[in-house]
C-alpha cells in the first residue's frame, strides 16, 4: 500500500478506536491514542511503533473483519512500522532495502559468507584448511588487524546509521531527544527490557491465536537476552585481547561462558519465535520476510558460533570461522536496514510515551455531561 | 463442532441452550459443570457469535469494598435504589432482589472462566465504583466463555437457527433447527432460551412503531430477530414487558443499519442545540447529565419528522465529549452549516439567534448542573446553555439507534418460563435479554443487562441440569455416549 493510503487507513482505524476504547487496557497504544483527537502522520507512526502487533485488540474487536468496519490494527500498524523504518533509513538511498527485506537480508548475508570464505581461502591459502591451536589461532585465518578493521568499521557504521534514523524519527515526533529527563529514559528502558506491553494487559497476548499466551514474550526474552549475552561475550573478549590475551579461550572463560549461554538463548528464542510465527493466525499477523530473515540470521549467527567452538581444535576451524564471520558481517551490515531497528524505534516510541503518558485518567475526554 | 459433527445435532441432550451470548454461555458452563450434556445453538456464524454481548463493555455487581478495579463499595441497598429509580417501580421485586443478591460473586466467578476486568475506560469514570469493565470489551468476554465451554466439553453449533419448538402443556420436547442446509429436530430434556430480543426485526418493530421503524438504526447484532421469543409467546409463554418499549439512543445518521455498536453514538448534545428537519428545537438538551439522558434521545428523534435531528455546536466544546467515529459537518457560518446538513438556513439561523439571545450569562461547568440556562425560550435549555457563536460550527445528523427491546417471557426465581396461565413450565428456562423485562420494565442501568444475563444464565443452567439429571434415561442414551 502506498504511504499515503496506509496513513489514511491508520487514521481511519484510530478514529474508530478512539470512539470505542474497549482495548485501552491491552497496551500503551490506546491510552496514547486517547490523548489525541486528530491523527497526523507523525502521531500515527509513533502509535504504530508503540505497537507490538500482539493481536489482542484484533481478536477482541467487535469491528474486526468480516465486520464492514474492517478494523485490523495489528496488520495496518505492522505495515506502517515498515514504512517508518524505510522513511527514516540513513542514508536515504538505502530505504528500498525495506521493500523486499527478507530477500535483501538473505542476499547480503550470503554474499558476505561467500566473500569471506573465498577471500579467506585465497588470501590465507592452504593454512585455512589446517589445524591451528593455542592463543591467536583464529588470527592465523583472519589477521588481527583485519578483524578489528572490518568489524570495528561495520559495527560503528551500523550504530551511526541507527542513531541517525532514530534521531530523525524522534525529531519528527517532536521529542527533545537530547534533553529528555533521566526518569523518561529509566521508564522507557524498563518498559523495553521487560516487554511490559507484550502481555495483552495481563494474561498474555493473543498470539499465535485467540488464546491468550505469554509464549511470544518468553521467546523474545530468550532471543533478546541471548543476543545481549553474546554481545557481552564479544566485548569481554575484546578487552581480553587488548590486555594481551588473544582468543581462543577455554570453555570456562568469561567470553566463552557468556557466549555459550547467549548462544543457547538465541537458539531457543529464535526457534520458539519462528515456531509460533509459523502457526500464527494470518489475519492479524502478516508473515513478513523481514521478521523471518532476521530470526534466521540470529539463529545462524548462534549456530555457526557453536560450530566454531565445537570444532576449533580440528582442521575445519578455518572454514567454519570464515562462515561464522561472514554471517556476523551480514548481521552487522543489515542491522540498520532490517528487523533489528524495531528495538530502537520501539524504545523511541516508549520514551515519548513515558514523556506524555497521562498522569491521571482525568485527561481523557469525559462523558460526565 | 467436532463432537456433534459425527452424529448431527439430534440428541437427546440434557440441556439445549438457544443462543450463544453471555446468558447462554453462562447457562452452558453451569449446566456442563453440573454434569449435563450441553448443546448450544448459535444462529450467527462464528465470526459474529455472542449476540449483543459482543458490544457490551461492563457489568454491574454488588461488592463490599474498593479493590483494584472498583473505586468503592456498592451495597445491595444502593443497587436496589438505583434500579427502582430507573424502572419507576416497573420491576418484579423478588426477581430484582435475587439478581442483585446473586450478582455478588460475579467478581470471582467470571475470572474463573477467563474474563478479565479492568478499571473504567477513559470517559467512563462515573461508572468506576459500580461497574467492572471487561478487559478488551464484550467480545473478549464472549471469546473467553466459548473457550471455557469447549474446554468443559459442551458442543456448539454455529449458523444454527431455531425455527420452531415442540411444546405440549408447558413441556418442551424438541427444537426444529435449520443447520447446514437442512432442518432437523433436536431433542433435549431441558431447554434454556437465551436468544435475546427482537430489536433487529424491523417488521416486528413496525407492528408497534409503524413505518417510522424503517428509519431506525440497530446498534447491535442483526441476528436478534426474536424468533425464539415469538415462538414461545405463540406457544403459551406469559408475555412480560411493553412491546412498544425499546432502549434507543441518538446515533450518527451515517451509522450502518446493523452492528455499529458503541462508536456510532454522539455525545455532543448537552454542548449545543438539536434541531429537527424544520430547523426547530424540540427538547431541553441540558436537562440533566448526559449519562442520565442519552437513552431518551432515541425516542425523541423517533417522534420527529423523518426520524432525524441535527446537533449543532460551535468550536468551544471540542474535546469535551467523546470523539465521534464519523467527522462532523464543518462550516464557517450557521447558514453554510445548515446547507451542509440539508436544512433551511433561515430557519436554523433564527433558532440559533433566539437561543443565543436567551442564554443567560453564568459560569459554565460540564461537571455540575451549572447555571448556564436559557430564559424565555421554549423548550428551555436548563444547563450548559452557552451561545453558539464561535466559528467554525459543527453539525452531526442523528437518528434513533435501537439497543434492545423490553418484551420478553415471564420467569420465576428458578428461571423457569412462566406460562400464560401462571404455571411455570416443567423444563423450559429463560435467561438474558429474553426475560430481562421481568426486572427492567423500563429505563436502564449501565451494565445491568449483563448482570441479569450472568445471574439468570447461571440459575437456568443449574436448574436445567438438575432437572435433566432427575429425568428418566431415554432409550437413546447411547447417542449421547457416542457424542461425548
Amino acid at each position: 500500500m502506498p504511504s499515503t493510503d496506509l496513513l489514511k487507513e491508520a487514521e481511519r482505524l484510530m478514529v474508530i478506536c478512539n470512539a470505542c476504547r474497549y482495548c485501552e487496557g491491552h497496551c500503551a497504544v490506546f491510552p496514547a491514542m486517547e490523548m489525541r483527537l486528530t491523527f497526523p502522520a507523525e502521531d500515527l507512526r509513533y502509535l504504530a511503533n508503540l505497537c507490538h502487533g500482539c493481536g489482542s485488540c484484533f481478536h477482541h474487536c467487535q469491528y474486526a473483519p468480516p465486520h464492514p468496519f474492517e478494523v485490523n490494527v495489528p496488520r495496518v500498524f505492522d505495515a506502517l512500522r515498515r514504512e517508518t523504518y524505510a522513511r527514516y533509513a540513513w542514508p536515504r538511498f538505502l530505504a528500498p532495502m525495506f521493500q523486499r527485506n527478507g530477500l535483501a537480508t538473505a542476499v547480503v548475508t550470503a554474499a558476505s559468507c561467500v566473500i569471506f570464505t573465498v577471500a579467506g581461502t585465497v588470501l590465507v591459502g592452504p593454512e585455512a584448511l589446517r589445524r591451528h591451536l593455542g592463543p591467536g589461532a583464529f588470527y592465523k585465518i583472519v589477521p588481527h588487524w583485519a578483524m578489528v578493521l572490518l568489524f570495528g568499521v561495520s559495527f560503528a557504521y551500523a550504530l551511526l546509521a541507527l542513531a541517525a534514523a532514530v534521531q530523525a524519527f524522534w525529531r519528527d515526533c517532536g521529542v527533545p531527544g537530547r534533553h529528555l529527563p533521566a526518569s523518561v529514559h529509566n521508564r522507557a528502558t524498563r518498559d523495553s527490557m521487560t516487554l511490559r506491553y507484550l502481555d495483552g494487559g495481563g494474561d498474555g497476548c493473543t498470539y499465535p491465536n485467540e488464546q491468550p499466551s505469554m509464549s511470544r514474550r518468553r521467546w523474545h526474552h530468550f532471543t533478546f537476552y541471548g543476543f545481549l549475552l553474546c554481545f557481552a561475550a564479544t566485548c569481554v573478549a575484546a578487552v581480553y585481547d587488548w590486555l594481551g590475551h588473544p582468543a581462543p579461550y577455554p570453555w570456562w572463560s568469561a567470553p566463552v561462558a557468556l557466549g555459550t549461554a547467549g548462544g543457547v538463548g538465541l537458539v531457543i528464542g529464535t526457534v520458539g519465535l519462528l515456531a509460533i510465527k509459523a502457526e500464527s493466525d494470518r489475519a492479524p499477523y502478516p508473515r513478513t520476510g523481514m521478521d523471518v530473515s532476521f530470526l534466521i540470521l540470529l539463529l545462524l549467527t548462534s549456530v555457526t558460533g557453536f560450530l566454531v567452538l565445537f570444532f576449533r581444535t580440528t582442521a575445519a576451524m578455518g572454514m567454519l570461522l570464515l562462515i561464522h564471520l561472514g554471517v556476523v558481517m551480514g548481521l552487522f551490515l543489515t542491522m540498520p536496514y532490517g528487523k533489528f531497528v524495531h528495538g530502537f524505534f520501539r524504545y523511541a516510541a516508549l520514551a515519548r510515551y513515558a514523556l506524555e503518558r497521562p498522569k491521571s485518567s482525568e485527561q481523557a475526554p469525559s462523558e460526565v455531561v | 463442532m467436532k463432537k456433534s459433527d459425527a452424529t448431527g445435532l439430534s440428541g437427546p441432550w440434557d440441556v439445549l441452550v438457544l443462543g450463544g451470548g453471555n446468558a447462554g454461555l453462562c447457562a452452558a458452563i453451569t449446566a456442563r459443570e453440573a454434569g449435563a450434556s450441553v448443546l448450544i445453538l448459535e444462529c450467527a456464524p462464528k465470526d459474529f457469535r455472542g449476540g449483543n454481548s459482543r458490544h457490551t463493555r461492563n457489568l454491574r455487581f454488588v461488592h463490599p469494598h474498593a479493590d483494584g478495579i472498583m473505586t468503592g463499595p456498592y451495597p445491595e441497598g444502593e443497587f436496589w435504589d438505583d434500579l427502582r429509580q430507573v424502572t419507576k417501580g416497573e420491576t418484579d421485586e423478588a426477581l430484582a432482589q435475587l439478581t442483585i443478591r446473586d450478582s455478588a460473586d460475579c467478581g470471582e466467578w467470571m475470572p474463573r472462566y477467563g474474563v478479565r476486568f479492568q478499571p473504567p475506560l477513559g470517559g467512563t469514570l462515573h461508572l468506576g465504583r459500580t461497574n467492572a469493565f471487561f478487559l478488551g470489551g464484550g467480545k473478549a468476554l464472549v471469546n473467553a466463555y466459548y473457550r471455557a465451554v469447549e474446554r468443559l466439553g459442551a458442543s456448539v453449533a454455529y449458523d444454527a437457527e431455531v425455527q420452531e419448538l415442540e411444546i405440549r402443556g408447558g413441556e418442551f420436547s424438541a427444537a426444529l433447527v435449520s443447520w447446514r442446509g437442512a432442518t432437523q429436530a433436536v431433542r433435549a430434556r431441558a431447554v434454556v432460551a437465551a436468544s435475546g430480543g427482537f430489536e433487529a426485526n424491523i417488521p416486528w418493530l413496525k407492528e408497534s412503531w409503524g413505518e417510522v421503524a424503517e428509519n431506525f438504526i440497530i446498534r447491535g447484532t442483526p441476528y436478534n430477530t426474536g424468533r425464539v421469543l415469538r415462538v414461545l409467546l405463540n406457544r403459551g409463554a406469559k408475555q412480560v414487558g411493553d412491546p412498544r418499549q425499546c432502549h434507543a439512543v441518538a446515533v450518527d445518521g451515517r451509522a450502518p443499519k446493523f452492528d455499529g455498536g458503541i462508536v456510532t453514538r454522539v455525545d455532543a448534545v448537552p454542548f449545543g442545540i438539536v434541531v429537527n428537519r424544520q430547523g426547530h428545537r424540540f427538547y431541553d438538551e441540558g436537562e440533566d447529565f448526559w449519562p442520565k439522558r442519552y437513552a431518551i434521545w432515541g425516542r425523541l428523534l423517533a417522534q420527529q419528522p423523518g426520524q432525524i435531528g441535527h446537533v449543532i455546536i460551535d468550536s468551544k466544546p471540542l474535546g469535551r465529549f467523546m470523539p465521534t467515529v464519523f467527522p462532523p459537518t464543518v462550516a464557517g457560518s450557521i447558514a453554510e452549516l445548515s446547507a451542509g446538513l440539508g436544512l433551511d438556513a433561515i430557519a436554523v439561523e433564527e433558532t440559533v439567534k433566539k437561543f443565543n439571545a436567551s442564554a443567560r450569562p453564568g459560569s459554565f461547568d460540564p461537571f455540575s448542573l451549572d447555571d448556564c440556562r436559557t430564559e424565555g425560550l421554549t423548550p428551555p435549555k436548563s444547563h450548559w446553555a452557552v451561545p453558539i457563536d464561535r466559528p467554525p460550527f459543527y453539525g452531526y445528523s442523528l437518528r434513533p439507534g435501537i439497543t434492545f427491546t423490553y418484551l420478553g417471557v415471564g420467569v420465576d426465581e428458578h428461571a423457569r418460563i412462566v406460562m400464560a396461565n401462571g404455571e411455570p413450565s416443567t423444563n423450559m428456562f429463560a435467561a438474558g435479554e429474553i426475560m430481562a423485562g421481568n426486572i427492567l420494565g423500563q429505563g436502564y442501568l449501565a451494565g445491568f443487562g449483563m448482570t441479569i444475563g450472568t445471574v439468570f444464565g447461571r440459575i437456568a443452567g443449574r436448574e436445567a441440569a438438575k432437572l435433566a439429571r432427575q429425568r428418566p434415561i431415554h432409550s437413546s442414551e447411547a447417542v449421547i455416549d457416542a457424542v461425548h
